[in-house]
């Protein structure tokens, strides 16, 4: 038995470190780690949430009347984009668990391209900004009474979207370095944690984008 | 701990679950409830932001050491805007 398992460990150090006793405790480990990584996320999001939540304490009128200059249409285009890429996410990690590499390539591919196509969604809507003079910075320009702090909200705006979109960015380039990782068939049901732990960062993102779509497109609505 | 794996088919039913909930708050920020609008759509958001988390993360699955992980993030941003509130929210009685 012993024997055996010596050998077993060699066999497998490919997909398996030296430190862990078999494979399932290194995926714990890895899947842990990745979580850990992300509430330290939460916190760098964490203080954009709480400045939101200050500055729309102090000026809710401003914010809610701001709030509408943005596409809603767009926005929960991209909302949705978001959640289907998600799904298509959860596809090809259960193609990496369950040995398909046409679900795990398709499905990682997929969710590239729904990731690019919200980023150029995301583009469109920064240039109508521009052209709207949203954009904080000396040619800002928004009605009175509510110049500055509609300024603060396109601040806080662009502040929480732009650090959501690098996100995305980072995520569509570990997820295409993960299609050429799978293409080489370098996964299997045995050993996948990079495709599980990437879900989970790409999952992490939609869940970011889950709250900024209600607190920047959806406080104004009812004034209309 | 072996892996769990979860079949497409309640992907596919989170997923709906999602975009019909998407679908509602949008709808909803529309119909003037005051107060409420706000509470509605953070209510909303915390259901979806579950679903993604227990299903599409695993967490449902997962060990309790990384649920653990997991809560304590939220805990600490909790922390994080309270602590906040609790003085921009205090300022104006003096």
């Amino acid at each position: 038995m012993a024997e055996t398992s010596v050998a077993d460990r060699h066999t497998h150090s490919a997909a398996r470190a030296h430190q862990f006793d078999d494979a399932g405790q290194q995926r714990d480990a890895v899947t842990m780690g990745m979580w850990v990584f992300l509430v330290t996320e939460i916190m760098f999001f964490g203080g954009l949430f709480a400045s939101y939540v200050v500055y729309r304490a102090l000026y809710p009128m401003a914010f809610a009347v701001a709030s509408q200059e943005l596409d809603i249409k767009l926005g929960t285009l991209n909302t949705a984009v978001l959640l289907v890429s998600s799904f298509t996410m959860v596809v090809a990690v259960f193609g990496s668990q369950t040995g398909s590499r046409r679900m795990l390539v398709g499905g990682l591919a997929m969710t590239v391209a729904l990731g690019v196509v919200f980023l150029v969604i995301k583009f469109f809507e920064y240039y109508q900004k521009y052209v709207e003079r949203h954009i904080p910075g000396p040619s800002f320009a928004f009605p009175e009474p509510y110049t500055q702090p509609a300024k603060m909200y396109f601040t806080l705006y662009f502040a929480m979207t732009g650090l959501h979109a690098a996100h995305m960015i980072v995520g569509c380039g570990l997820l295409t370095v993960l299609i050429v990782m799978a293409w080489r068939g370098r996964f299997t049901p045995e050993y996948h944690s990079p495709v599980e732990v990437s879900g989970l960062y790409w999952h992490f993102v939609d869940i970011i984008w889950i709250f900024l779509y209600p607190l920047l497109y959806l406080i104004g609505r009812h004034l209309e | 701990m072996p892996e769990h794996i979860v079949p497409i088919k309640t992907y596919a039913e989170v997923l709906a679950a999602l975009l019909v909930l998407t679908a509602t708050t949008c709808g909803v920020s529309f119909i003037d409830m005051g107060k409420m609008n706000a509470v509605v759509a953070m209510v909303i958001a915390f259901a979806k932001a579950s679903l993604v988390a227990l299903i599409f993360m695993h967490l449902r699955y997962s060990r309790r050491l990384t649920r653990v992980v997991a809560a304590a993030g939220l805990f600490w941003l909790g922390i994080l805007i309270a602590l906040t509130m609790s003085d921009y929210l205090t300022r104006g009685w003096q």
